[in-house]
């Protein structure tokens, strides 16, 4: 995978991770292109198009699009299935997520990418296992904003 | 505001909720620079801010980047961040370094101090967070800094299974940037044995690495063969419930599934009986499968059943040689076409195109032509019917050509206008090539360009006339078909252009019948003229005096034509001189010779069709299939050597089609007493290597050879010209090289990629035979090794009058200073002759012109930026300083002129690539030229150190 973008229907773009370096004028020029084109998409046309050299694999959820960039290899449908999983795992997270959690969670939502998929490609698959690792990011995390409360009175 | 997860940093979803919460554009953006202001106070007061506070300003800068503003600062703090030993802090602060900085940027190397520290944590969570951020930056320099810990992280028995996962795709990712980071050795047997893993996702995440180094080097990696096909076997034959969580949907480990089946396209069948078998077996399950009734109607369950369904199809496609499977496949594709996924249509549409170029499957594609033309109709998704043309295309044999091409020109007519361009190459090619009758072609030709006239590019127009004029057969057919459709109250240019022709050398064919007499046509022809453009009224001006010839009744109508004020006084200098020139051949010539230089014109070399070409450099897609093809006629040679030499097709074509449409097919840039050396000769080289005379000559006079006649003023200046000619040819590839009163020596070279092929023509202008004729070529020393020339041998006597022609083949290995030398040795009149010329072989002859647009020259140039990649020269032009000289030159230096990137027009700003045998250097140039100094200033960068050097001193030269 080349890279991922997240964006609303109004075209707001959400959260974007590029795979491969691209100078930041080339990353807004390529992501306003896309967005532009699948939004005027249809709903009943298929979810792939083919986007210079590249394959473009999409699928809207509510009011989000998520977009992914592919080699001329790789398997849409399965991209198709990361898109869901991602999906899948932000909804577990946040219970039924929604547009505005991944606005105000960002961080968690790059973070839990950073699980599924390392380095454009499908690290870990398994729900459990993901899951598992960002509870153990939210533990230190709590542990740690103890500590710091703690060391705020002086008890620490 | 919704709940904020975690330690929630309240001051960030406060800042959040302002945002959201501004009315407009205008009250964002000051919203946003108050927070800069305030985040850049912080940063730079003297207060030291603790981690936690770091971190939430940090946080707030990466949310302003993504709304999209520019981030200039807090890059330190992030680093800062990097060190700290809360994993929070350093999350964000790698969070920030991910997606904020670049590959180039300065900071990489303290990045690099930080991620060393915690790649050598005790604590797997830092390990993990600093090997995602490798592989989210994947830089050079740490490809360099981390190439050695890596790969041993990865087989180490004491990493984490979490920590293998990430290592592998970190690897992955640094392999990219560099492969030869990769150790090799001992180590490979323990990477393939990764494939054995108990853990699947540390399988999984290693499948894709061990992919990616099989492309590259598939013999050393070949062990991985059978392992992958046990573990293959092992997922597909477990039960659902067998893998737990890999179980998706149902479908077992999918993902491991698709990368162990793409693992192995990169190799042929198994050899080893047992592990072919295991795999066909494999293969016929996931088949069997796909007929089995869903385990669930959730779009998730069929998308990954049919992900490892369609990936377990390309590998049969690939192997091409179970005849069984490759039928069923085909079958099961059937089914999808008429799916209601759109998804699932498409993907079939686009498969079964490389089914179709099998033999095996050839004949069970086609029993599916009705449901394909039925979707070319019905798809309300435009990139769906573009799939149901492709595969039309690819399955069109000589049985159902007519119905294709029938089904396809209906579809033209309504086609979306983004793909009618490429429809048009297609039925040109399919009418071509599958043509039994070549008045069907003739119509099918004429029908494009009656219904999509803009769309038909010059190189169908012109293969229409070239076969008209080939085929004897079909000539008066064409006449009478042209002169009908002429009658259209509104006909396209492009039919004119092709009347015009057809009727100016067959007219005669036609002019029996009352209804399209000489007048009659005359008359039609010229009802267009004035409605054409100045290319096409040149065209028809020919037609007029080839009229002049084939009926001389309408001989002074047409006389009067050329001799109207719009004709012989018309603002066009072309167009003026054609108008001229005709009228007075036509006034002074007997009809014996006006018979003779309007002669019919001689057959076109046969050759691959141009289109084709076009076709495959229009689409990367098309270039994939007919390479395949390509390779399939070949014997499966290898689809990586096909689709080399479909590219080198291309080129040549495209350079002889480059040859044609200067010449517009009747040498207009050639004076017309040209035609009779051209009907006398008929070789379209010799044609070729004297068009460039007359360009090159200052117009002088007939040049030598032709007409066996020797001019005295010319010889002398084109002897004391040698170096000067030579020089011309950096620019180049065709003309006269070498000229005295003996010897005429013309260059005529193509170049595609690192090879090419110099024809070098030897004319001998006496009226005695030269002997013991031995041309030779040799390479400095100091460039040997650097490119190689084979000279083919030619006969050692060259008769009175008469040319020999010598073919040199060349191959790029590296960038070279010098061009070859070449040494002439002959006898004349029994006096030894010898000269020492160069053979016109510049490295820049292997450039490939590139396209980009402003952003990425901009970066590419400043990546660039080491002293020995640039090189720049200062210097006083010796000719006049015009811009279209100027840039005809720099177009024959061979780059792509990039326009609009330079602020100021006058300045030539180009990209191109080197191809030699060893590399591809990229290279970008800049030419300033000054015109109140006479100076220019050129600066050229180029990706190999030296390569700019060598370039800029060739095209200083050449002003």
């Amino acid at each position: 995978m080349q890279f991922m973008l997240l964006f609303s229907r109004q075209g707001k773009l959400r959260l974007q991770k590029w795979y491969v370096a691209h100078p930041d004028k080339a990353k807004k020029k390529i992501t306003r292109e896309l967005i532009t084109t699948i939004l005027a998409r249809k709903p009943k046309m298929s979810s792939f198009l083919e986007w210079r050299d590249l394959k473009i694999v999409y699928k809207r959820y509510a009011s989000l699009y998520f977009c992914c960039a592919i080699d001329q290899e790789d398997n849409e449908l399965l991209t198709l299935e990361v898109i869901h999983r991602y999906v899948e795992l932000l909804d577990k997270y946040f219970g039924s997520v929604c547009e505005l959690d991944i606005i105000f969670n960002f961080e968690k939502a790059y973070f839990m990418l950073d699980e599924l998929v390392v380095g454009g490609e499908v690290c870990e698959t398994s729900k459990k296992n993901v899951l598992k690792a960002i509870a153990a990011q939210d533990l230190l995390q709590e542990d740690e904003a103890v500590e710091g409360a703690l060391r705020e009175i002086g008890l620490y | 505001m919704p709940a904020v997860r975690g330690d929630g940093m309240r001051g960030l979803a406060v800042f959040i909720s302002d945002i959201r919460n501004c009315k407009s554009k205008e009250n964002e953006v000051k919203r946003i620079n108050k927070e800069l202001a305030n985040i850049r106070s912080k940063f730079k007061g003297d207060k030291t801010l603790d981690g936690y506070q770091k971190k939430k300003y940090v946080c707030k800068l990466l949310f302003i980047f993504l709304l999209g503003h520019d981030i200039d600062f807090g890059h330190m703090e992030a680093v800062n961040l990097l060190s700290s030993n809360k994993y929070t802090e350093k999350q964000i602060g790698y969070l920030f370094i991910s997606v904020l900085v670049n590959t180039n940027s300065d900071l990489i190397k303290l990045i690099v101090q930080n991620i060393k520290n915690d790649l050598n944590s005790r604590n797997p969570v830092h390990v993990n967070l600093a090997l995602q951020c490798i592989a989210n930056i994947g830089s050079k320099e740490m490809a360099e800094a981390f190439g050695h810990d890596i790969p041993k992280l990865l087989v180490s028995g004491e990493t984490m299974d979490v920590v293998k996962q990430s290592a592998a795709l970190c690897l992955l990712r640094l392999f990219r940037t560099n492969p030869d980071i990769i150790p090799g050795g001992e180590w490979t047997s323990r990477i393939i044995h990764l494939l054995n893993d108990q853990h699947l996702g540390v399988v999984t995440a290693a499948s894709s690495l061990i992919e990616a180094l099989v492309k590259l080097n598939p013999d050393e990696y070949k062990g991985c063969v059978s392992l992958a096909v046990s573990r293959l076997s092992r997922i597909i034959t477990a039960s659902y419930t067998d893998l737990q969580d890999y179980t998706y949907y149902f479908v077992p480990a999918p993902w491991l599934s698709v990368k162990l089946l793409r693992l192995l396209q990169h190799y042929p069948p198994p050899e080893d009986p047992g592990v072919r078998g295991r795999l066909n077996e494999c293969l016929d399950a996931i088949l069997n499968k796909a007929q089995e009734p869903p385990k669930s109607k959730k779009v998730q369950h069929s998308n990954a059943k049919n992900a490892v369904l369609f990936e377990a199809i390309s590998i049969i496609i690939h192997s091409d040689s179970e005849a069984a499977l490759l039928v069923r496949a085909c079958n099961q594709l059937g089914q999808f076409l008429s799916h209601r996924e759109t998804n699932l249509r498409y993907l079939a549409l686009e498969t079964m195109c490389l089914l179709a170029t099998s033999e095996f499957s050839h004949e069970a594609v086609k029993k599916h032509q009705e449901t394909v033309i039925n979707s070319l109709k019905t798809e309300r998704d435009v990139s769906v019917r573009q799939r149901a043309v492709d595969l039309l295309y690819a399955m069109c044999d000589r049985t159902n050509a007519e119905q294709i091409v029938h089904e396809m020109l209906n579809y033209l007519e309504s086609a979306d206008y983004s793909i009618r361009e490429e429809m048009v190459l297609k039925v040109a090619i399919l009418a071509e090539k599958y043509a039994g009758d070549y008045t069907w072609y003739v119509d099918v030709i004429l029908n494009l360009i009656r219904i999509a006239g803009d769309y038909v590019s010059e190189e169908v127009w012109y293969r229409v006339i070239q076969i008209v004029v080939n085929r004897e057969d079909v000539q008066g057919y064409a006449a009478k078909t042209v002169f009908e459709a002429l009658q259209a109250p509104a006909c396209h240019e492009n039919m004119v252009k092709v009347g015009g022709y057809i009727l100016g050398e067959f007219g005669n064919l036609i002019a029996g019948d009352k209804r399209s007499a000489p007048q009659v046509q005359f008359q039609l022809l010229h009802s267009k003229y004035h409605l054409c453009s100045a290319s096409t009224r040149a065209l028809l001006l020919t037609t007029y005096i080839k009229f002049i010839n084939l009926f001389p009744e309408i001989k002074t109508e047409i006389q009067n034509i050329l001799k109207c004020d719009s004709n012989l006084r018309c603002s066009d200098a072309e167009l003026q001189q054609r108008a001229s020139e005709y009228l007075h051949l036509s006034l002074v010539t007997s009809t014996d010779v006006l018979a003779t230089v309007l002669e019919e014109m001689p057959p076109f070399a046969e050759k691959e069709s141009s289109i084709l070409a076009v076709l495959k450099k229009k689409s990367g897609r098309m270039s994939a299939q007919e390479a395949h093809k390509e390779a399939r006629a070949a014997g499966g040679a290898g689809g990586a050597a096909a689709a080399v030499a479909a590219g080198a097709v291309k080129n040549s074509t495209n350079d002889k089609n480059a040859k044609n449409s200067s010449a517009d097919l009747f040498g207009i840039s050639t004076p017309p007493v040209n035609s009779q050396n051209n009907s006398s000769s008929n070789t379209g080289v010799l044609v070729d290597v004297l068009g460039d005379l007359y360009s090159s000559s200052n117009n002088s006079s007939m040049p030598s050879v032709a007409t066996n006649g020797t001019n005295s003023a010319s010889p002398a200046t084109l002897t004391s010209g040698v170096t000067d000619n030579i020089k011309k040819f950096v620019c180049k590839n065709n003309g006269v090289l070498y000229e005295n009163d003996i010897i005429q020596i013309g260059v005529k070279s193509e170049f595609r990629q690192n090879l090419g092929r110099i024809g070098v023509f030897y004319g001998n202008k006496t009226s005695m035979p030269l002997q013991g004729f031995l041309p030779s070529v040799s390479i400095s020393s100091a460039d040997s090794g650097r490119v190689s020339v084979q000279v083919k041998p030619v006969e050692s006597t060259i008769e009175a009058g008469a040319q020999v022609q010598q073919f040199v083949n060349c191959e790029c290995i590296d960038h070279f200073e010098d061009l070859p030398e070449m040494l002439v040795c002959f006898t004349y009149g029994s006096v030894p002759q010898r000269l020492s010329l160069k053979l016109p072989l510049s490295i820049n002859k292997f450039f490939e012109p590139t396209d980009m647009n402003g952003e990425s020259f901009f970066a590419r140039w400043k990546n660039l930026s080491s002293p020995s990649q640039e090189s720049q020269q200062i210097f006083k032009t010796t000719c006049p300083m015009e811009s279209g000289s100027i840039r005809t030159k720099v177009m024959g230096f061979g780059m792509q002129i990039l326009e609009g990137i330079d602020p100021n027009p006058e300045n030539f700003v180009c990209a191109g690539i080197l191809h030699t045998r060893t590399q591809q250097i990229g290279c970008l140039m800049r030419l300033e030229p000054n015109r109140q100094a006479q100076m220019y200033r050129l600066t050229i960068r180029a990706s190999k150190d030296g390569t700019a050097k060598i370039l800029c001193n060739l095209l200083s030269q050449q002003f």
